[in-house]
């Protein structure tokens, strides 16, 4: 099977069918696994204490953050460039996923930074630059549903989603820069010291999860996404079917109507 | 002289995810018109964007022989639709002006880019000489709709791409401007006109488009969503 | 060359008739600077400090305002599919109108700075520093945003969306605007940094900027 095979929506509809259990049994094995393995195997933190575990979540979701965004921007070249639905449908159903998992991030970050920090929120760099990711993808959405015409909104996606990984780069030293300046030591170490393989395994097996988690997720929302438009598709065939029938009856029953 | 000849084979159009305009065919030429026919909502006018390049083509093929090479259909012609592109707060002369000097003229196949009217003789030509130092916001919308038609005549463009022409004009006007349109025809001009009311004009085609009975191939419309759900109940069955 | 001067004259005409034009920007401007201090209290050693941020700001807040009709209103009226089809650049009609869009409503701006600074207590020295950066970083506020006002065209109630859109694409400008803004000295490294990262987000958005509107504006031209 190529590429292009795939790129039909039927036949990827029917390999999604295909895989979509064995992912789910994956993700939740995964999932299980890297949790067991971050609350009960991992050691706990001489200085953090037990709040080092939101650790287990808050990077694997900072990392799927980027890749969401990473994926739309692929996407977006793709129906850019070779303008396919299927392109369009990936950059649709990732924006969401990816909102969501920065959410988390900056959530679980904020959980994190209370106890550490003795503040829910910091000005921090990496923070900051999330929280302006955040927003990024928010207006993504929001300029998904403002736009009826799919196919139009694809396009007007792709354009601002591609200016925006300009936009992140720029963003992310900006806002370090910017940091560097207004508080001279930085809170969160952005090297620290070798991290233990007694943490990096269940992160690694997190990691591998929330992987897992997004595959899964992406999938089952490009499947939502292509019968979104299915019914679309099937309801402007019903509008155009419609009124040739109607107008039979109507003049049936009353001729030289108003109309 | 070199002829120009646009030649439209089996183009097709998708609007909104559906398909309004399919395998369409017809060559036109210099000193040509032709009229495009149809009722409501077959797609007269998405053909006419479509030659302007507003609206991209999901199929076929639109060339322009004996043209510019390195211009683009749309770059040939001009397009007078349903909104006048006038801005209210400028004046009519410099309305005219703009476009006069903004629009890239194109030549009539013959190499050489031909000398148009000035703003002012066009205005004259159309019988609103009065209004050039007005705002356009003051004018009828007859009145727009002939200023509007004036930038045809300013920037020599061989095709002339027109939707509705004769909407909100009155029979005189009609008369002038199917004049000027005749004008253009015997000057070595295409003309495509998407219209439901007969028009009189010399050397004339028809299209009659009739309604895309055939589904889109759109990649989302093709398939129901049952082969999705039928295979789970069977599996479960 | 003749047809980038018309496009200019035209646009700048339009930008100064429609809507009160320039006066309505700064009036807005006047506004934002205005509230802070009911915000933030009467304190102008505060408010000093905090000076060249709110003026920064509110002149963000006053470009992204003017900048949804930007290319909305040629779509209205036609003119936008005439834009398209003229056989000119798209990308440089574009940046004709950004540049003319600036000079009717952005220029104004930076001219009102230094009176506003008096308002939040700034020296000479900041003045200076801020009206530059002004002058310097307003026309890539207005260059982002016409990416915005190119992919919310087709809205009817594009403004909102449009600054959401916006605002992270302007914060790095912002950054180092009001970083350089804030230097204290314009002939110290402090200021110089900031200000020729500045200049470079200015040159980088008089690239991106048109590039990305066009191919938003085409797009809408179904």
């Amino acid at each position: 099977m190529t590429l292009y095979d795939l790129a039909n929506p039927t036949r990827f509809l029917k390999l999604v069918k295909v895989l979509l259990p064995w992912l789910i049994v994956a993700t939740v094995a995964a999932l299980a696994v890297g949790l067991y393995f971050a609350f009960f195997v991992a050691p706990e933190d001489y200085q953090q204490g037990q709040t080092v575990r939101i650790m287990f979540v808050h990077v694997p979701a900072a990392q799927l953050a980027l890749m969401c965004y990473a994926m739309m921007a692929l996407s977006s070249i793709g129906s850019l460039v070779w303008k396919h639905p299927l392109a369009d449908v990936s950059a649709k159903a990732s924006a969401p996923i990816g909102a969501a998992f920065t959410f988390l991030a900056l959530f679980s970050g904020a959980i994190w930074g209370k106890p550490m920090w003795g503040t829910f929120w910091v000005w921090d760099a990496r923070l900051t630059s999330f929280l302006v990711l955040f927003i990024m993808y928010l207006g993504i959405i929001a300029l998904w549903k403002a736009i009826e015409d799919p196919i139009k909104a694809a396009k007007v996606n792709a354009i601002i989603t591609l200016v925006g990984v300009i936009n992140v780069v720029i963003i992310k030293f900006s806002v370090e820069w910017w940091n560097t300046l207004h508080q001279p030591p930085s809170i969160i170490r952005s090297g620290g010291p070798a991290i233990h393989s007694s943490i990096l395994i269940p992160l690694g097996l997190m990691a591998l999860a929330f992987v897992l988690l997004f595959v899964t997720l992406h999938l089952m929302s490009m499947r939502n996404e292509i019968m979104r438009r299915r019914i679309r598709a099937m309801r402007m065939r019903a509008a155009s079917v419609a009124p040739a029938a109607s107008s039979n009856t109507v003049t049936k029953a009353a001729p030289a109507g108003a109309r | 002289m070199n002829q120009l000849k646009l030649v439209c084979q089996g183009v097709a159009c998708d609007r909104g995810g559906r398909r309004v305009l399919n395998h369409v065919d017809f060559e036109v030429g210099s000193s040509e018109a032709l009229i495009v026919q149809g009722p409501n909502g077959v797609g007269k006018s998405s053909l006419l964007r479509v030659i302007a390049g507003l609206v991209a083509k999901a199929h076929g093929s639109l060339e322009l022989e004996g043209g510019m090479a390195e211009r683009s259909v749309a770059e040939h012609s001009h397009y007078f639709g349903h909104l006048d592109a006038l801005k209210p707060l400028q004046t009519v002369l410099e309305n005219l002006s703009f476009w006069r000097n903004f629009f890239e003229p194109a030549d009539f196949g013959d190499g050489k880019v031909r000398e148009s009217m000035s703003e002012m003789e066009a205005l004259e030509t159309l019988g609103i000489e009065h209004t050039a130092s007005l705002p356009a916001g003051y004018l009828s919308a007859g009145q727009r709709r002939r200023l509007s038609v004036a930038r045809l005549l300013v920037v020599p463009r061989p095709i002339w791409l027109l939707d509705e022409p004769t909407s909100a004009l009155d029979k005189a006007s009609e008369e002038v401007l199917l004049g000027l349109i005749a004008d253009h025809i015997n000057a070595g001009g295409v003309v495509i006109a998407a219209t439901h009311l007969p028009l009189n004009l010399p050397n004339t085609k028809f299209l009659n488009l009739s309604p895309v009975t055939t589904e889109s191939e759109h990649m989302f419309a093709g398939e129901d969503l049952d082969d999705y759900f039928d295979e789970d109940e069977q599996d479960e069955g | 060359m003749n047809w980038m001067k018309c496009l200019f004259v035209r646009e700048y005409q339009l930008a100064n008739r429609v809507g009160g034009g320039a006066l309505i920007g700064v009036l807005f401007f006047l506004a934002v600077v205005t509230i802070f201090p009911f915000g933030v209290g009467p304190d102008m050693i505060l408010l000093s400090r905090i000076g060249a941020a709110i003026l920064w700001i509110g002149a963000l807040l006053a470009t992204l305002l003017g900048l949804d009709r930007l290319f909305q209103a040629d779509r209205e009226d036609g003119s936008l599919e005439l834009l398209v089809m003229s056989g000119r650049s798209l990308e440089l009609v574009v940046l004709i109108k950004c540049a003319a869009h600036w000079a009717a409503t952005g220029l104004p701006l930076v001219l009102a700075t230094p009176v506003l600074s008096l308002f939040v207590g700034l020296d000479f020295q900041s003045i200076v520093l801020v009206t530059l950066t002004l002058l310097v970083g307003a026309p890539a506020l207005t260059l982002v945003g016409a990416v915005g006002a190119g992919v919310t065209v087709s809205m009817r109630r594009g403004g909102v969306l449009l600054s959401i859109l916006v605002i992270p694409l302007a914060i790095p400008i912002l950054i180092f605007g009001v970083s350089a803004a804030t230097a204290g000295a314009i002939d110290s490294n402090n200021f110089l940094v900031p200000f020729l990262f500045l200049c470079a987000l200015t040159l980088f958005g008089l690239v991106v900027g048109p590039l990305a509107a066009a191919a938003a504006l085409r797009v809408s031209g179904d």
